[in-house]
C-alpha cells in the first residue's frame, strides 16, 4: 500500500513532482558544472596563465652565486653557461609532463654595419625535439612568448630549410634603421660577422624592443661558446604553494621530514619542479618567477574559491526552492494528511511517505541535474578555456550527498508543519 | 457498561464554551443522532468523540477509557481501532482510486486487503466503481466510498459528521438506506446533523444549542 500511495502521489500529481524535480535539477546541474570545473580548473587556468610566459628560470649556479652576490643582471657574467645538449633532460624529471614549454637563451653584443652596438639573442622558436623517452615535441619562444606582436613578416620557422640565418628585429631597432621584412643585417664580433635576414619585426612592449633574435647557432657562433646557453626559461604547470611548499623554498627541501619531502617532490610546486631541474642539469640552479608563480596560486585559489561559493549559492537557492515548493505541496494537501492522521496514521509513517515522495522526485532531479550539469561544464569549458572540461567520478558521490542533504534540509519546515496539523483543525476547522 | 459515557465535559477557547457541562451516555448498537444550529458545538463533540481532540473539563469514557487522560499517540490507536469517521466533505485522496481509499484505513489498522476493500465496496454499492478515482464520482459515490473505508476496520462506533449534507435526496436516501442495515448488524451510529429528516431515522435524537445538551427525543416510531 505504502508503495503504491507513493506511485498514486508521485503520478498523478505529475506536474508538482516535476516542479520540484526541475528545482533539484537545476541546484543539482550548478552544482556538478560548478564542481567538475572548480576540479579541472586549475589545468585549465595554468594553460591560460602560459600565456604570461615562463615562470622558472634556470641559470649557471657560478651565475647565480655572482647575481646574488652583486646583483647582476641575468646573462651579465659571461664565462658561466649551461650546456644546450642538457635541455632535453628538462622533460625527463618526475614532473616533466607538467612541462609545456621552455627555450634556452645565449646574448651577446654585436656591431651592426653602421657600427651601433646591438644586443644579439639566441633561442629557440619552434625547436622539434625528440626524446631518448620516445616523445615529440616543439619547443621555443614562439609559444613562450606568445604576447609578441610580431607586426610584419613572421615567427622565424627553424623547421623550415634556409632559415638558419633568419633574425627577429625589436619594433623600436627597426623603425630607428627603417629596417623591413626581407632585409639584411650584417653583424659582426671579434669571432666573425654573419648576415641575417629579417624575417619578422615584433613589438614586445619592452627592452626586447631594442635587440634582435636569432638562432641559438649564431649567437654561439659569433660569442665563440659552441653548444653553450646562458639560461634557460621554462613554463610548467604547477600547484598553488601552500605551507609546505612555502617551507621547501625558504629552508630547502632539507628540513622536511622523508614523508613531508615525499610528498612535496610528489607534487607539482614550482619548488619541487626547480628542485628536479636542477637534479637533471648539472650545475645549475633554477629559480621560480616568484610574480608569476604567485599570481598563477592566487588566481587559481580566487577561481575555486569563486567555484566553492556558486556551488554554495547554487543549493542554498535551490534549498530554499525545495523548501518553498514542500511546504506548499504540504499546505495543499493538509486535508489528505489531516484524513490519514484521523484514520490512524501515526507521524512518522506520514512523514515517511512525503520525504520518499520527495527523495524519489530528487533523485529523478538529480540525474537529470547531473547530465544538465555536464552540459553546462562543456559549455562554459569550451566558451571560457576553449577545452572540454574532463567529468570527474568523484563529482557522481558528492553531487548525490549534497542534493540528499539539500533535499532533506528544504523539506525541514513542511515536515514541521506537517508533524503540527492536527486533524480537527483541517478536517472540521477546530 | 455504556459504550460511551460522556461526564460533565466542556470544552473552552478563551471566553467562549463550545460545549458546557454536557453528560451524554450510547449504549453499543445504538443509533444517535446530535443536532443543532451551526456553532451549537456538533463539531466539537464530534472531535471529542472521534479521539481528535480534548476537552477541558469532564470525562469521555469510551469503552471503559477515559480519552480525556489519553495521549496523543494512544488517542491516534483508539481511533484506528474503535471508530469509523464519515466526513460531510468526503475527504477522500484525490490520487487514490475508489478501492485503494478504503484500503488507506486497512494499511494504517492492520493490513491491507484488497478483496476485503472491494467487499466493502460492493455493501455500500460501488463495486463497479472500484478502481475510478474520486474525481471520476459523483458526491453520494464519494459518501459511500466513505463509509466503506470507515466500515472496513469493523469499528465499535461509525461518527458521521453531517454524511448527507453534500448530497441531494436520492443520495441522501441511499446512504440513510446504509445507516439502517448497518444498525441492524449492530454497529453503533453517532450521527451529526442539522438536517430533521436525517435525525427522525435514529433511534435517539439530542439537541445541542450553545454548547449545551438542551433536549433529548427517543424515536418512538424508530424502524428497526
Amino acid at each position: 500500500m505504502f508503495f503504491r500511495m507513493i506511485k498514486g502521489a508521485l503520478f498523478r500529481q505529475k506536474s508538482k513532482m516535476i516542479m520540484i524535480a526541475v528545482t533539484i535539477a537545476l541546484g543539482a546541474s550548478l552544482a556538478t558544472a560548478m564542481l567538475n570545473i572548480m576540479l579541472d580548473v586549475g589545468d585549465k587556468v595554468n594553460q591560460e596563465l602560459k600565456a604570461y610566459g615562463a615562470n622558472i628560470t634556470v641559470v649557471p649556479k657560478e651565475s647565480s652565486v655572482l647575481n646574488d652576490l652583486y646583483a647582476l643582471d641575468e646573462g651579465e657574467d659571461a664565462s658561466a653557461h649551461l650546456k644546450e645538449e642538457d635541455l632535453g633532460k628538462i622533460k625527463t624529471i618526475f614532473w616533466g609532463f607538467n612541462i609545456i614549454d621552455f627555450s634556452p637563451f645565449i646574448s651577446t653584443t654585436v656591431t651592426a654595419a653602421d657600427g651601433e652596438a646591438v644586443k644579439l639573442n639566441g633561442a629557440w622558436f619552434n625547436h622539434h625535439l625528440s626524446l631518448n623517452t620516445g616523445e615529440e615535441l616543439d619547443a621555443g619562444i614562439h609559444s613562450l612568448r606568445s604576447w609578441w606582436d610580431v607586426r610584419s613578416g613572421q615567427w622565424i620557422d627553424e623547421q623550415k630549410d634556409g632559415n638558419e640565418n633568419a633574425v627577429m628585429v625589436g619594433a623600436v631597432y627597426a623603425e630607428r634603421h627603417r629596417l623591413a621584412t626581407g632585409d639584411t643585417i650584417t653583424v659582426s664580433t671579434a669571432n666573425g660577422s654573419k648576415a641575417l635576414t629579417v624575417t619578422g619585426i615584433f613589438d614586445a612592449g619592452g627592452d626586447e624592443d631594442e635587440q634582435l633574435f636569432t638562432t641559438v647557432g649564431n649567437v654561439q657562433a659569433l660569442s665563440n661558446n659552441a653548444g653553450l646557453i646562458d639560461s634557460i626559461e621554462v613554463s610548467a604547470i604547477t600547484t598553488p604553494d601552500n605551507e609546505l611548499a612555502r617551507k621547501a623554498a625558504t629552508k630547502g627541501p632539507a628540513s622536511l621530514s622523508p614523508a613531508d619531502y615525499e610528498t612535496w617532490y610528489c607534487t607539482a610546486y614550482v619548488s619541487s619542479i626547480c628542485y628536479q631541474i636542477q637534479e637533471a642539469i648539472p650545475d645549475s640552479v633554477a629559480s621560480p618567477v616568484r610574480q608569476v608563480a604567485e599570481s598563477e596560486g592566487n588566481i587559481l585559489d580566487k577561481t575555486q574559491l569563486l567555484m566553492v561559493l556558486i556551488t554554495i549559492l547554487s543549493l542554498f537557492g535551490s534549498a530554499l526552492g525545495i523548501s518553498n515548493l514542500v511546504t506548499a505541496s504540504v499546505m495543499e494537501r493538509s486535508n489528505e494528511i489531516g484524513l490519514l492522521k484521523a484514520i490512524g496514521a501515526r507521524d512518522y509513517s506520514i512523514s515517511g511517505i512525503v520525504l520518499t515522495e520527495i527523495i524519489i522526485t530528487a533523485i529523478v532531479g538529480g540525474v537529470a541535474g547531473y547530465f544538465m550539469g555536464y552540459g553546462f561544464a562543456q559549455i562554459i569549458g569550451q566558451t571560457v578555456f576553449n577545452a572540454s572540461i574532463e567529468m570527474k567520478p568523484m563529482v557522481i558521490p558528492l553531487v548525490a550527498v549534497l542534493i540528499v542533504i539539500v533535499t532533506l534540509a528544504g523539506s525541514i519546515p513542511a515536515i514541521r508543519m506537517l508533524l503540527r496539523l492536527r486533524p480537527a483543525e483541517v478536517l472540521h476547522g477546530r | 457498561m455504556s459504550l460511551l459515557e460522556i461526564k460533565n465535559v466542556s470544552k473552552i477557547y478563551g471566553p467562549l464554551k463550545a460545549l458546557d457541562n454536557v453528560n451524554l451516555t450510547v449504549e453499543n448498537g445504538e443509533w444517535l443522532a446530535i443536532m443543532g444550529p451551526s456553532g451549537s458545538g456538533k463539531s466539537t463533540m464530534m472531535n471529542i468523540i472521534g479521539c481528535m481532540d480534548k476537552p477541558s473539563l469532564g470525562e469521555v469514557i469510551l469503552d471503559g477509557v477515559d480519552i480525556a487522560k489519553q495521549s496523543s499517540k494512544k488517542l491516534t490507536e483508539i481511533r484506528r481501532d474503535k471508530i469509523g469517521l464519515i466526513f460531510q466533505q468526503f475527504h477522500l485522496v484525490n490520487y487514490l482510486t475508489a478501492v485503494e481509499n478504503v484500503m488507506v484505513s486497512q494499511y494504517y489498522h492492520s493490513m491491507p486487503d484488497e478483496k476485503e476493500a472491494l467487499e466493502a465496496l460492493e455493501r455500500v454499492g460501488l463495486a463497479d466503481r472500484a478502481k475510478h478515482l474520486p474525481s471520476q464520482l459523483s458526491g453520494g459515490e464519494q459518501q459511500r466510498v466513505c463509509i466503506a473505508r470507515a466500515l472496513i476496520n469493523h469499528p465499535e462506533i461509525i461518527l458521521a459528521d453531517e454524511p448527507t449534507g453534500n448530497l441531494d435526496e436520492a443520495n441522501e436516501n441511499i446512504v440513510i438506506d446504509i445507516f439502517k442495515q448497518l444498525h441492524r448488524q449492530g454497529t453503533t451510529l453517532i450521527v451529526v446533523t442539522h438536517d430533521p429528516e436525517v435525525a427522525e431515522v435514529a433511534q435517539r435524537t439530542v439537541a445541542l444549542e450553545h454548547g449545551r445538551l438542551v433536549k433529548e427525543i427517543i424515536n418512538n416510531n424508530f424502524e428497526e
